[in-house]
């Protein structure tokens, strides 16, 4: 199962669908996939194999083998599809950082929350001394 | 060939809030694990994160203090990474819009002169927790009491050009944010911590060469040590005929090396994009003006105050404005003292430094308070004890004999002052010395000083040094 965030981040890729009155910076690319920029020419996002093991890796999916011309395929319409924005003229135009027009409201600095460790922990699989366990892990 | 370094430093300071950057759960050090990691900390479904206002108010402090320029628009960024001590699988950060941009801060060089550090942005993020590696039966254990801990994360440009210019820049940070309370700089418990990129290049060359990261340096020694460390690396590699890999390196501090952690190849793809959690952040002027009214007496300002109403030199009151806590205590002692500020300025400078940095204290932890130092200062300008015996006095009161007062009463250390007793003493000393005696009268005034030891010897130091000089000189001449 392809999971929805990945192909969000794709699309941000067009600083357009950002677009509107907001102040992220002239043509701000939001989010670049190293992988994409040597596709050049904006107006065809072909994906291939590569791409699609890459962004699997990245978002930690397994893929199978069969599966993947078919993400490309359809991820790469996907792509297409919102890269037809391009042909608007958005010189001038900030892009938005949000679809709500509104500004980030503030919290006053004060410790609301208390202690829930056993309630949380209860979900875990495995805990320890207090310590949510996970397979080993060293980079 | 002559090389040049280029050095440029990412410094994450925690800042000093009482709740998380996103959620309402403590920061405070050292409790049990994760008794304090909430469920907006452990990402768990349904949550949504809420802007701590005083983590804007410090970012906006440490922008103000460094001439920097205040977005009145930034916005949170997801950077996405897998890790364990992660929860969310994303770091909230600011990526294309900082809070703060182009800052900057004048460093003191050993030569005396000073030089200008560019500071690129400073952004506000959330810390990660911990993992613990010792063995759970093959496991690893999380603690994510520090996730979501408000950071500020200062970005230098690459103006550093040596080691030493490095650590005199993060030193002059590190003071500058406890001048500052935005954060309390302790190293130890992380709460202060460096990235170094570093780089060389030919001399007079003004291509940057390729850089490393040396990554998670957390002691002023170890970012001095493994930034020289890596110069010399790079330069061995290069004139071996070798490149250099642009990568992360870790320093380990057992062996005094960096090591590689990952290279460029596997470099982590963030795939930044706004957190859709998060609206942008507007700062507005009245908000900055208001920040701007709370801003303390910085530390460049303190130390031109303190040369001019003190008359210190620029070494001197350098080093008293290093830390906001030595600069309080000594204008502390100098309120005591009456005003004695340079007999003030030497005596922390010296006797106290000395102490403090011997027995590893802290200045707000020494066992000589700022009164009790002042205290005994006026017992030496007013002519009770001398500032040989003062010493001993000091000593004492660090080792908790009390007060000045109370050591001298004790101790009998009481200046002598009656010139008929340091006359007797004196004679005495010539009736011991008659050779000396001979050969001073007859010429060698070099002797003198042998007769103002013998003196001072005799009446245990406590004989008023100035009273010694002058009578004894009227004696010896006959």
């Amino acid at each position: 199962m392809v999971h929805t965030t990945p192909i969000i981040g794709m699309v941000v890729k067009n600083p357009l669908y950002f677009s509107n009155r907001g102040g992220l910076g002239q043509g701000a690319t939001v989010v670049s996939f190293a992988s994409f920029q040597h596709h050049g020419a904006p107006s065809s996002m072909s994906l291939d194999r590569a791409d699609i093991e890459k962004i699997a890796h990245l978002a930690r999916l397994a893929v199978s083998e069969e599966d993947i011309p078919r993400y490309a395929r359809e991820l790469s319409n996907i792509l297409d599809l919102v890269e037809q924005m391009s042909n608007v003229d958005t010189a001038g135009v900030a892009p938005m950082a949000h679809p709500m027009e509104a500004a980030q409201r503030l919290r006053t600095d004060e410790v609301t929350e208390l202690d829930q460790r056993e309630r949380f922990q209860a979900n875990a699989p495995q805990v320890e001394a207090g310590l949510y366990l996970v397979p080993k892990v060293i980079e | 060939m002559e090389w040049e370094t280029v050095i440029g430093l990412e410094i994450h300071a925690q800042l000093a809030t009482k709740s998380k950057i996103f959620s309402g759960a403590s920061t405070a050090y050292g409790a049990p694990p994760n008794t304090q990691a909430c469920a907006v900390d452990l990402g768990l479904p349904g949550v949504l994160p809420v802007l701590n206002k005083d983590a804007v108010r410090m970012a906006v402090k440490l922008g103000l203090a460094t001439g920097a320029k205040i977005a009145p628009r930034s916005v949170f960024a997801r950077k996405n990474y897998f890790y364990p001590d992660l929860p969310k699988g994303y770091q909230i950060s600011q990526y294309e819009l900082p809070v703060v941009e182009h800052g900057h801060m004048d460093i003191e060089l050993e030569d005396g002169s000073s030089k200008t550090i560019g500071i690129t942005r400073a952004h506000l993020e959330e810390d990660a927790g911990k993992s613990l590696h010792e063995d759970f039966h093959g496991l690893t254990g999380v603690d994510l009491n520090r996730a979501g801990t408000p950071l500020l994360e200062v970005v230098s440009e690459p103006d550093l050009r040596s080691a030493k210019e490095a650590v005199a820049y993060m030193k002059k940070l590190h003071s500058l944010v406890r001048y500052l309370e935005i954060c309390d700089g302790n190293m130890q418990e992380g709460s202060f911590r460096c990235d170094a990129n570093v780089s060389v290049r030919p001399k007079g060359s003004d291509k940057l060469g390729t850089r490393c990261e040396i990554k998670n340096l957390n002691s002023f020694r170890f970012v001095e040590r493994a930034i020289n460390y890596e110069i010399e690396r790079q330069i061995d590699l290069i004139e071996g005929g070798g490149k250099v890999v642009q990568e992360t390196r870790l320093y380990d501090a057992d062996k005094d090396e960096t090591r590689s952690m990952r290279s460029k190849e596997e470099a982590m793809d963030y795939r930044y994009f706004p957190d859709p959690d998060l609206l942008p952040l507007e700062i507005e002027q009245a908000f900055i003006s208001e920040v701007q009214r709370t801003l303390p007496e910085l530390p460049d300002e303190k130390k031109e105050r303190f040369a001019y109403e003190y008359g210190l030199s620029p070494y001197e009151a350098a080093v008293l404005t290093g830390s906001r806590e030595l600069a309080d205590y000594y204008e502390a002692v100098i309120q005591t003292a009456n005003g004695e500020a340079k007999l003030a300025a030497n005596w922390v400078l010296g006797e106290l430094s000395g102490a403090i940095n011997k027995s590893g204290l802290d200045i707000t932890q020494s066992p000589v308070s700022p009164a009790l130092l002042g205290g005994m200062l006026n017992r030496i300008t007013d002519n009770t004890i001398s500032g040989k015996i003062a010493k001993t006095v000091f000593e004492a009161m660090w080792n908790g004999e009390g007060d000045a007062d109370a050591v001298i009463d004790k101790r009998g250390l009481k200046q002598v002052t009656d010139s008929g007793a340091i006359e007797k003493v004196i004679d005495d000393v010539m009736a011991a010395n008659p050779g000396q005696l001979a050969d001073y009268r007859a010429g060698k005034d070099k002797l003198f000083g042998f007769f103002v030891g013998q003196v001072m010897k005799l009446s245990q130091g406590k004989a008023n040094p100035a009273q010694v000089n002058a009578l004894l000189k009227k004696k010896l001449n006959g």
